[in-house]
């Protein structure tokens, strides 16, 4: 039996198949970021002044990566231009450039994340905070593992401010991006009331801070694997099927702007407020 | 993206989308531009961050997704995403405001009325 419109557009509609169903997936998709992001501004604006981890998150790395979206998804746009044009070549290499940038933003937020699991904050016991680093930069230590491994003190490489000071903190977050150190200090374990690296259970935001951007994260590997594909083993409808293969790429094309489209909204909001 | 296009209509979109491209390469400057510029009320700071992204994202939307001329139908569908949308985001804000009576947001914590029993908010 065969599927009708799957090339052809319907005649009432002017849609064909994949289309309607890309926009239906869109619109649930807008549902989901559309409540993360509504938490997260909730849980931002009602935050008491020094209580949200602000001006943690590395603006010259996530404003790269944004450019490298955005260029994506012209990449993408001027591939399917190109096909429409029957330049087969030309899509190809836009479509390459296309799968590049998108393991180029993975990399680069995989570097990111590996940056905030190497990276602490101490709770001592007389009340006083600090974020720094541990001395060779372990991954996810918490207080257990202190005493897990039988250590008697650490030796940690405070920031220069803490969030909890925003004025001094924001200053310095905009002067240096938050990369500047005091000196490396010895603290002992019996002072340590509470250790977390800047993982989910460290606080709210990173909570919802690795919630979105690995679920965008998520999008991206899986767009790339969707437009490689088509790009790959499924070009072979390009002869076959002309028409129902611009279809795919034009689907493909939706749904990476969509994944660009969150993005340019989870730069400023996440790093920026 | 309708689907009778000529090379010359192609062309022509091709430059579009280029300008676009710059345009949101600027909007990405001038988002991280605002981000030194100090606003007393933090309110106005999201405010003007969320302006700059909605231009941004208008134009990926109308340009490369083609929403500037698409089928009527992908109009209706959209329209009903975006009531259910503004609706969640307005249940959600006006949740904020739903604390129990006597009730308020104390400077560093929630503090509940005296006679407010069990359970935390």
């Amino acid at each position: 039996m065969e599927i009708p419109y799957t090339d052809k557009a319907r005649p009432d509609t002017g849609l064909f198949n994949a289309k309607v169903g890309i926009w239906l997936f869109l619109a649930s998709e807008i549902m989901l970021f559309g409540a993360l992001f509504s938490a997260y501004i909730l849980l931002r604006v009602g935050a008491d002044p020094g209580t949200w981890p602000q001006g943690l998150l590395n603006i010259p790395i996530g404003t790269f990566n944004t450019a490298v979206l955005i260029t994506s998804s012209v990449t993408v746009v001027l591939g399917w231009a190109s096909l429409k044009m029957g330049n087969f070549g030309a899509y190809r290499k836009y479509q390459a450039i296309t799968i590049l940038c998108a393991l180029g933003f993975l990399g680069i937020k995989s570097f990111e994340y590996k940056d905030k699991w190497t990276h602490y904050e101490v709770w001592k016991t007389d009340g006083t905070r600090m974020t720094g680093h541990i001395e060779g930069s372990p991954w996810f230590w918490k207080t257990e593992t202190l005493t897990k491994l039988k250590l008697e003190s650490i030796k940690f490489t405070p920031d220069a401010t803490h969030y909890n000071d925003p004025k001094t903190h924001a200053a310095d977050a905009k002067a240096d991006h938050g990369t500047a150190h005091k000196e490396a200090v010895e603290i002992k374990t019996s002072e340590i009331k509470r250790l977390s690296a800047f993982v989910p259970a460290h606080s709210t935001f990173f909570a919802i801070y690795f919630t979105i951007t690995a679920l965008h994260g998520l999008h991206v590997l899986c767009g790339a694997l969707v437009i490689a594909y088509i790009l790959g083993p499924g070009a072979k409808m390009w002869k076959t099927n002309p028409e129902q293969y611009m279809n795919r790429v034009e689907v493909s094309g939706l749904f990476w702007h969509f994944v660009d489209l969150v993005w340019i909204f989870l730069f400023p909001v996440v790093y920026l407020l | 993206m309708s689907d009778a296009h000529s090379h010359e209509d192609i062309k022509k979109h091709v430059r579009t989308y280029i300008v676009i491209f710059i345009a949101l390469l600027v909007g990405t400057g001038i988002t991280v531009g605002l981000y030194f510029v100090h606003f007393e009320n933090f309110a106005v700071t999201v405010a003007v961050a969320l302006f700059v992204a909605t231009i941004k994202a208008s134009l990926v939307a109308a340009f490369f997704m083609h929403l500037i001329a698409e089928k009527k139908a992908i109009y209706a569908m959209l329209s009903v995403t975006v009531f259910f949308f503004a609706a969640m985001m307005y249940l959600i804000v006006w949740s904020r405001g739903q604390l129990p009576l006597g009730s308020e947001y104390g400077p560093t914590k929630y503090i509940p009325h005296p006679t407010a029993s069990g359970g935390s908010y």
